[in-house]
């Protein structure tokens, strides 16, 4: 059998590279990339848990299917940003929107 | 079990006995079974697509007062095979700054996510996987098909390519939604989102129940599909080919055979959902009958898809967007309400007794609608006006009081 | 190792081959295609965990909904140059010290608690069922649940807000 240690370090991994992806990548979409990766992370945890603890109950579930909500309403509000950003300042790449910057 | 009872059991025992007598350990053989079922199933489904294709050039050309391919072979039953070897020997140009393993993965994820979709049709009585999830399943692998679409369209380094990739995508996401609207309604009629489990609660049929929701599945169906009337992301007189504009030879066999085989798809599904599946007189003893019945049901939810195809103008892009939006996933959403209300009060009314009041609910549903679109026909003709002044042509126009040219002149 | 673990094991292996990619490949439209790939590994990962509704909710909403989207997107705000030159800031070996610390310890603490190696239970046939209801319970998680959908009216309308141009006639 699969014990849970594996799936709760696969999603560790995960997060670590979604944590990288967001820290050193230039392009605005890329950050939300690793951002996506890291929220599945954390229902690989959430759903790894419900399966070995308690799964006669729907509460992971109903959890996990709370972050997807959320999940898919933060990735469109943030993309229509990208949007509106990019007629604005005719680029995606975090370094170039330094207007607030002092 | 005889071979005529249990088909698909006897076969797979006799596969089972040859692999352990080879010497093959017992999780190895069950791979292999599944990976050979897996295969055969792939394998047959789209041979089967050479068939469609020429009932499909015979049909269209009996609409359109023609008599189809004639020459080769009686009836032109071998013209698809003189389409195969022409097609598999012309030469696949990729253009130069064409992105290369997206521009070959394309083609080949949007025919896996049509040939995903049998993994999941009940075709005979306890045969095939129940999956317990498999009416979304559908749902999910479609979103392969179009995902397949946008890979191409955009590999191609082609403008119109592009543009066509990016409608595809608009036009298949907007039907999606009354797609799964009004696949929950057999689903709630049968409690469970198993198709196996589907066909076994078809007692009656749920076109009977829900004719409105066959209706909605099947517009939404082919629009999903990307057919005429919805074609527009592949017509020649819109958008030079669309997607695959810059394909040829075998990768365009590959998006030919995926376009043939998702419309007969629809068909099988619509016939799992609607029709009643592999039901029929003496399915349970002889399961081939069952699959003969399923054919049957799903070669007629094709033929009606064939029948559009040959009488239905193209429509527009945004006259598309706002058919969904506007009209569909509100009747969709509407006639969802109304069927699982509905359901409480009737469930208790026998069988014939809750199929009868559905389908009353259904024609008051379906007439409430035709009036709504007379009235809005109405509307909007009363908005335009045929005005004519005399020495000027009759243009479209509300009337507006007629200067003489000497007045706005001074 | 049985059927399930090496199943596991390869999909563990290109998910996080294909995060990495994500995070690493300067050409934008592949890493979106990537991500597609490690969002289909996550997919099968719930399979294992024998969470089918969400394995199919999550292929229909991430891969069919957000990453189309996201590609939506590259293909609109894409200069040409752009996604040629170095993707990556100047500080990213700091981003990967950080990374590793935290997985790192993140291993140590899933090591040192006592986990069940096995489910304790196994998974009812009304799961999906009792899904349902608790979402729309009064003693469940309906509250949750409604304001999830508040949550999504408010992020359709601001995204067709914000996204939105003026047409200047």
């Amino acid at each position: 059998m699969i014990p849970i240690n594996w799936y709760l370090i696969v999603a560790a991994a995960l997060f670590a590279i979604g944590l990288f992806g967001v820290f050193s990548r230039k392009n605005a979409v890329a950050i939300l990339m690793g951002v996506e990766l890291m929220l599945n992370a954390v229902n690989i945890n959430l759903l790894a848990f419900w399966r070995y603890r308690a799964p006669t109950e729907p509460t992971g579930m109903a959890f996990a299917v709370i972050v997807f909500a959320v999940a898919a309403a933060e990735v469109a509000v943030g993309l229509a940003l990208f949007i509106a950003v990019y007629r604005r300042f005719n680029s995606v790449v975090a370094d170039d929107i330094n207007l607030m910057k002092w | 079990m005889g071979i005529l009872s249990h088909p698909i059991a006897v076969i797979a025992t006799w596969l089972r006995e040859l692999f352990l007598g080879w010497g093959l350990s017992e999780g190895l053989t069950t791979v292999l079974l599944y990976l050979i079922g897996a295969g055969a199933l792939a394998t047959l489904v789209q041979v089967w697509v050479i068939f469609l294709i020429w009932f499909e050039r015979k049909i269209i050309g009996r609409f359109q007062d023609r008599l189809g391919p004639n020459r080769v072979g009686p009836y032109g039953l071998l013209q698809p095979f003189a389409d195969l070897i022409k097609i598999i020997t012309k030469e696949v140009i990729i253009p130069r700054d064409a992105d290369k393993a997206v521009y070959l993965l394309g083609p080949i994820i949007m025919d896996a996510g049509v040939l995903a979709i049998w993994a999941v049709i009940p075709l005979m009585p306890m045969v095939g996987m129940d999956v317990n999830v498999a009416a979304l399943y559908t749902i999910a692998v479609g979103a392969f098909a179009t995902l397949g679409i946008l890979m191409s369209g955009w590999a191609s380094n082609n403008k119109f390519a592009m543009l066509s990739a990016f409608r595809t995508v608009a036009q298949m996401i907007a039907y999606e939604v009354p797609t799964v609207l009004a696949l929950l309604i057999p689903v709630m009629l049968a409690g469970t989102m198993s198709l196996q489990g589907i066909v076994e609660a078809q007692h009656v049929w749920y076109i009977v129940f829900a004719p409105l929701a066959f209706v909605i599945y099947f517009i939404a169906s082919v629009a999903e599909v990307g057919r005429t009337p919805f074609d527009l992301l592949e017509a020649e007189s819109e958008i030079v080919a669309g997607f695959h504009i810059e394909y040829s030879g075998m990768v365009f066999a590959i998006f030919y055979v995926g376009d043939f085989l998702h419309a007969f798809t629809i068909g099988a599904l619509g016939a799992v959902l609607f029709l009643g599946g592999w039901r029929g007189p003496g399915a349970e003893a002889f399961p081939l009958l069952g699959l003969l019945y399923l054919w049957i049901k799903a070669f007629l939810v094709y033929f009606l898809v064939v029948w559009a195809r040959g009488s239905l103008p193209r429509v527009r892009i945004d006259q598309m967007m706002n058919f969904s939006w506007k009209f569909l996933t509100p009747l969709a959403l509407v006639l969802l309400v109304v069927v699982a209300v509905l359901d409480r009060f009737v469930v208790d009314l026998g069988l014939w007794g809750r199929a009868l009041s559905h389908l009353m609910a259904n024609v008051v549903i379906g007439w409430l609608v035709l009036r709504y679109l007379d009235h809005y026909d109405k509307v909007r003709e009363s908005k335009r006006q045929m005005v004519a002044q005399p020495g000027q042509y009759p243009v479209a126009r509300p009337p507006v009081p007629v200067e003489t040219p000497t007045e706005a002149a001074s | 190792m049985t059927a399930m673990q090496i199943i596991f094991l390869i999909t563990a292996v290109v998910t996080l081959f294909a995060a990495f990619r994500v995070v690493t490949t300067p050409n934008m439209i592949h890493a979106a295609l990537w991500l597609i790939v490690a969002l289909f590994g996550v997919a099968v990962f719930y399979l294992l965990l024998q969470a089918s509704f969400l394995a199919m909710a999550q292929i229909i909403v991430y891969i069919g909904a957000i990453a189309i989207l996201m590609m939506f997107v590259i293909m609109l705000t894409r200069r040409e140059m752009r996604d040629r030159g170095p993707q990556t800031g100047s500080q990213w070996p700091w981003a990967a010290v950080l990374s590793a610390l935290m997985f790192g310890g993140i291993v140590w603490m899933v090591n040192s608690t006592a986990l069940p190696a096995s489910p304790v239970a196994d998974v009812p046939e009304t799961s999906i069922a009792d899904l349902g209801r608790a979402l729309v319970n009064p003693n469940g998680f309906v509250i949750p649940f409604e304001v999830a959908s508040v949550l999504l009216l408010a992020a359709l309308i601001g995204a067709v807000f914000v996204a939105w141009t003026r047409r200047h006639s």
